[in-house]
């Protein structure tokens, strides 16, 4: 089914108001977008790791979910999903439950990239009917931004605090994608809010949608710790796919198909002078921070490259 | 004992309260007014506004309502905190953001 905007923003958000995220913040975006692209009459079992979304949208007792929420600890939101599922799974081969149940996990960066990981690859392995979906805004930001494995290098942290000792994050951003692509899983995509959200909607309904386990990228920009003012949200998130510093791909049963080449590939410059984090990389004598950064970019955009043989 | 969040009140005490913190009722967070958070506020200009609905899925606060006939209506105000996503998502510079006085 073809895309369209306005039948897209029709359908009744299944995250209701009154969440106390911050203003601007990108997480709650993301979660209506994908929950959105569920069918209406389709039923979801939501489950949360630990992060800002999780303490912000279930502050007992107001909950800002419509569907089914659950949420266990930080480190296994990929476990309780599966637990979930399965249990679904033994309840409809007993017939006691006729409707179709989806289940969707979402993380923050903490607990997809780091803390989580381990329940999140056996989750993948196991292969279980699930989506797990994690809001990308690379860094601890619930605890008050520290770095974590998704945290870009060079970027500015409480724990990576760039300066005259430390230039900010002495890592690279860890490739969660790839590392997700190498469970075999059918399917792993990678998006982020671009234009009418037709990228995002499409995978998020595939991943959903796709029997077995799916995983999705969402970056989801963090305005206070990004430190960019919050209006200019969707102007970010732009800049990270025209410079290819977040590419938007899928890939589908192993196939990796990329979704979005620019036509004109942007240099980095653009994305990093518009956030605050990389602020210090523009002071004299820290040019070669930013060359680094676009050594690593364009490494990585051309093995994406090779990948989708294009 | 209840099981709804309107009866959990700050005078519930501990042992009134659901076990396990369980809620039994979803979107409960709509009694919640987020929209004293702002600063800002965003007005359209319904003149300029053609209703191409790109503000509409860049709300982080389900804030701007669309309508069963396809068309945006006004702003939340008990939700939006403010941000002014929509605002620069514009493309015809319908949404201008002024100071919300009270």
């Amino acid at each position: 089914m073809a895309y369209n905007l306005k039948e897209n923003v029709m359908k009744e958000d299944r995250l209701a108001g009154g969440h106390r995220m911050c203003a601007g913040c990108g997480s709650p975006i993301a979660v209506r977008t994908v929950l959105r692209a569920l069918n209406p009459e389709d039923h979801a079992v939501v489950c949360s790791a630990t992060s800002c979304l999780e303490v912000s949208t279930f502050m007992y007792p107001y909950t800002a979910w419509k569907d089914s929420f659950i949420h266990n600890a930080f480190e296994n939101a990929g476990a309780t999903i599966s637990g979930v599922e399965t249990a679904y799974k033994a309840m409809k081969k007993r017939g006691k439950l006729d409707e179709t149940w989806k289940f969707i996990a979402f993380g923050g960066d903490g607990g997809t990239y780091d803390i989580g990981f381990q329940s999140l690859s056996g989750a993948m392995e196991r292969g279980h009917d699930m989506v797990y979906v994690c809001y990308d805004n690379e860094a601890y930001m619930n605890t008050g931004i520290q770095r974590s494995s998704s945290t870009p290098h060079f970027a500015d942290t409480t724990t990576t605090p760039a300066g005259s000792v430390v230039p900010g994050k002495l890592q690279q951003k860890k490739n969660l994608t790839k590392i997700m692509v190498a469970h075999g899983v059918p399917y792993v995509a990678q998006t982020t809010f671009i234009g009418n959200f037709k990228d995002i909607t499409e995978k998020a309904h595939k991943a959903i949608y796709t029997p077995g386990a799916a995983f999705l990228n969402v970056m989801a920009p963090c305005p206070r710790g990004w430190r960019y003012p919050s209006e200019k949200l969707m102007e970010v998130t732009k800049a990270a796919v025209e410079t290819c510093v977040w590419p938007l791909y899928e890939v589908i049963e192993g196939k990796y198909i990329l979704s979005y080449k620019p036509k004109e590939k942007k240099p980095v410059e653009e994305y990093l002078k518009m956030q605050g984090r990389f602020a210090h990389m523009f002071k004299p004598g820290n040019e070669w921070m930013i060359e680094q950064v676009q050594k690593e970019v364009d490494r990585n955009w051309e093995e994406l490259l090779k990948l989708c043989e294009l | 004992m209840s099981h709804l969040a309107k009866d959990m009140t700050p005078s519930v005490t501990w042992k009134d309260i659901t076990p396990g913190c369980n809620i039994f009722e979803g979107g409960t967070s709509v009694t919640v007014e987020t929209g004293d958070w702002r600063t800002m506020k965003p007005v359209i200009d319904w003149d300029k506004c053609k209703q191409c609905l790109l503000c509409a899925p860049v709300c982080p606060d389900m804030s701007i309502p669309v309508g069963a006939d396809g068309k945006r209506g006004d702003f939340d105000y008990f939700f939006c905190k403010g941000c002014g996503i929509c605002a620069n998502a514009c493309p015809f510079g319908a949404i201008t953001m002024v100071k919300d006085e009270k």
